[in-house]
């Protein structure tokens, strides 16, 4: 790839948290750093063990590879590797890779001096995955709570899991998380097409200011989050999804056993009512 | 950031006020988990211990009386009004009376059923049903064996425990009153009633699933049983009606639905467990409890024992599983009970037609 001749100067040395100047380097355009290596050490042998794991099983069907945790009697302990290990390691492996890559974020941000908001974003998208793997099947007592690794069999799970509650779409919790993610892409479409219809007037106009862009939503409904805000709520919004779903399913068995509708009652049973 | 920290914090807030003081029925680990299915399909049933514990010792089933002389007088000849168990010895047929009574009326005793002047009277309805039941109990021990009750059996106390009306019973639910003010529509849905859990789901199934011992064998199934549509499939409101019976059949089994499916494919029975077989016949023998029993006593039994519309009292998933997946958690409670496991009178109603079962392993295609 080739590289632009000014792109050498925005590259700050130190600002590492780990490791001083040996990996402080970059390669063609990547930063690399310690967690660079780790990040690629990690992701390498998860995705080998993946395709031995694959190797083992019957199929070669890219939608039918499945590497599933181990049963339940082995409770939190190591298991066979054949029975469910490769799935423990994998799991390791996967974990060791975001953190990794999260933290590489993190001497990014140090050597440009900025905030911390994108590895913190990227950590709970780190939580909402550790939550099904680790968090809940802990709270349960077997790592075989955790999902299975393939594209129909993770699908399968989901739809298992949900029935374990008898209709899922009554947990509270799954209910803000999937408003959250609605109203994420709700507000990224109006943002995008907001700055795009001021970059593209019609012919002969000049392009519009954000003047124009508050103004129009101060039209149509009365207030205009402002340039910097609607960052903010972009960045919550999509936050929010994550986080809930991940509280939707950690409370779907360690804190709930019963059928979701059943939550409920407590609506009923208001005394406005009852 | 000090604005999306206020907000986060005041959703935060809310729901964890509502869900803390606003909320029953929360649990907490330990959990105690089986597993149903290959590893990694979440195929298994998830229970608090110390709930799960609850409910076993809430299921414990009475120790039989102690056996007697099945020689002797037979009781047909030593009393004057025997029907039904006219070929036990005499001291057999008094030892199941002190048992029906401790399974049925602990508290009123004799007198619940009879006129304790003259036991062989036949003026209460409390007998005439008695009578009934004493059959309906052989013919679920005799003919439902193989398919549904196995070794295990059930006796007056699997249903009633100690109550004269067992705790779970059901009638037609009419919904609620429409006769004034404004006539809501409400397609018989969205009342979160009991009988599906608490969702908005068809609240009354039982009457159309349950009750009509005559119904299409295929009545339940919804799934299209063919990649692409060759007929109109069946209203959605039709799969809501199933989804509300299923909720019913696992609340009474105190399971999930993972317990009989691997929802991947729901409808397939290559892919569920062997218990929803089981579930199958379980559905047929209501039908046949409720259609041939339950259904010609309803001019027996007063009225103010009757529903709002006027039908008889009826059995469904719960009455015998009282929330766990083996009523009584199995134990074997008909071999003590000898009398009661074959069927020793015909019935007065005609003999209900053996179930026309499906091997469910090739079930019969859905008429589309
Ligand atoms: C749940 C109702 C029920 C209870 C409670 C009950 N019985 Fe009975 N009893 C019956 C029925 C039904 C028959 C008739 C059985 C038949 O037709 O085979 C019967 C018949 C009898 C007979 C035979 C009467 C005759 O001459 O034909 C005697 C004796 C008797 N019961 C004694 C008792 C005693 C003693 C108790 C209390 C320990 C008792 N029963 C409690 C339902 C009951
Ligand atoms: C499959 C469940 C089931 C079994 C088993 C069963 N019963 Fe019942 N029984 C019922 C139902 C349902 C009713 C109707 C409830 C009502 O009375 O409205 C009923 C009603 C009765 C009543 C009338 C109570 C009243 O006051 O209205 C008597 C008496 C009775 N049963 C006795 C027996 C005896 C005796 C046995 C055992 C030989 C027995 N039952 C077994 C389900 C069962
Ligand atoms: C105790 C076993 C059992 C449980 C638990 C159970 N089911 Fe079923 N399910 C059955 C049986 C048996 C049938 C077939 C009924 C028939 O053909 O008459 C069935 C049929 C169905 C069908 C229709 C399939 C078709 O052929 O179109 C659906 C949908 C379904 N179940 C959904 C559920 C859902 C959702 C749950 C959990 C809320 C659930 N089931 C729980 C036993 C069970
Ligand atoms: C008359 C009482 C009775 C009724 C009503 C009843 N069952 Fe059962 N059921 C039993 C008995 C008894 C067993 C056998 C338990 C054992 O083997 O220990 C059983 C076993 C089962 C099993 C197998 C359990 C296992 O783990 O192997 C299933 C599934 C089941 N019933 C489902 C149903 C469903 C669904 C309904 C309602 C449509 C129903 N039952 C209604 C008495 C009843």
């Amino acid at each position: 790839m080739a590289m632009l001749s000014f792109e050498r100067k925005y590259r700050v040395r130190g600002g590492t948290l780990i490791g001083g100047d040996l990996f402080d380097f970059w390669v063609g355009p990547f930063y690399v750093g310690f967690f660079g290596v780790t990040t690629i050490f990690f992701s390498v042998l998860g995705t080998a063990l993946i395709i031995y794991g694959a190797a083992l099983g019957p199929t070669w069907n890219i939608w039918q590879i499945n590497i599933a945790p181990p049963d339940l009697k082995y409770g939190l302990a190591l298991a066979p590797l054949k029975e469910g290990g490769l799935w423990q390691i994998i799991t390791f492996c996967a974990i060791g890779a975001f953190v990794s890559w999260a933290l590489r974020e993190v001497e990014i941000c140090r050597k440009l001096g900025m905030g911390y908001h994108v590895p913190v974003a990227f950590g709970v998208a780190i939580f909402a995955y550790v939550a099904l793997v680790v968090i809940r099947p802990f709270l349960m007592g077997a790592w075989g709570h955790g999902f299975p690794y393939g594209i129909l069999s993770h699908l399968d799970w989901v739809s298992n899991t949900g029935y374990q509650y008898l209709h899922f779409h009554y947990n509270p919790a799954h209910m803000l998380g999937v408003t959250f993610f609605f109203t994420t892409t709700l507000a990224l479409a109006l943002h995008g097409s907001l700055i795009l219809s001021s970059t593209n007037p019609g012919k002969g106009e000049v392009v519009k200011t954000p003047e124009h862009e508050d103004t129009f939503f101060r039209d149509s409904i009365g207030y205009s989050i402002g340039t910097l805000g609607i960052h903010r709520l972009g960045l919550f919004l999509a936050l929010s999804a994550g986080f809930w779903s991940a509280v939707c399913i950690i409370i779907s068995g360690p804190f709930w056993t019963q059928g979701w509708p059943e939550w409920w009652g407590w609506w009923l049973n208001l005394p406005v009512w009852r | 950031m000090k604005t999306l920290l206020a907000v986060a914090g005041a959703v935060a807030a809310l729901f964890l006020t509502i869900a803390m003081f606003g909320t029953a029925g929360w649990t907490h680990p330990p959990l105690v988990s089986s597993q149903n299915g290959f590893r990694g399909t979440a195929m298994g049933q998830v229970e608090n211990r110390e709930a799960a514990a609850e409910v076993k010792a809430a299921n414990v089933a009475p120790a039989p009386a102690d056996p007697v002389d099945t020689g002797g007088e037979r009781a047909g000849q030593t009393y004057q009004n025997v029907q039904v168990l006219q070929n036990i010895s005499t001291e057999q047929f008094n030892r199941l009376m002190v048992s029906i009574t401790e399974w049925v009326s602990p508290e009123q005793g004799c007198a619940y059923c009879h006129n304790v002047e003259n036991m062989a009277d036949d003026s209460m309805y409390q007998k005439h049903v008695a009578r009934r039941m004493l059959q309906m109990t052989q013919h679920i021990n005799a003919d439902w064996k193989g398919n549904h009750v196995g070794g295990a059996g059930v006796t007056c106390y699997t249903c009633h425990r100690g109550n004269p009306v067992p705790q779970n019973i059901w009638f037609t639910d009419p919904g609620p009153s429409a006769m004034s003010g404004f006539r809501p529509r409400n397609n018989g849905q969205n009342i979160a009633a009991k009988s599906v859990g608490l969702s908005s789901l068809p609240y009354d199934t039982f009457t159309e699933y349950l009750a009509d011992k005559a119904i299409d064998n295929n009545a339940i199934r919804v799934n299209a049983t063919t990649a692409l549509p060759t007929a109109p499939g069946k209203p959605i409101q039709q799969a809501e009606k199933t989804f509300g019976l299923m909720i019913h059949m696992s609340q009474g089994l105190g399971v999930n639905c993972t317990y009989c499916h691997n929802t991947r494919a729901i409808a397939d029975w290559s892919e569920s467990t062997p218990r929803r077989t089981t579930a199958w016949h379980g559905i047929r023998m209501v039908r046949d409890i409720n259609g041939n029993f339950m259904e010609p006593l309803t001019s027996t039994f007063p009225p103010h024992r009757l529903g709002v519309l006027g039908d008889v009292a009826k059995v469904n998933c719960t009455t015998c599983h009282n929330g766990v997946n083996k009523p009584l958690n199995g134990a074997n409670v008909i071999d003590a009970y000898p009398e009661l496991a074959s069927n020793t009178a015909a019935p007065a109603a005609p003999a209900p037609a053996a179930p026309a079962a499906p091997t469910p392993a090739t079930p019969p295609a859905a008429p589309q």
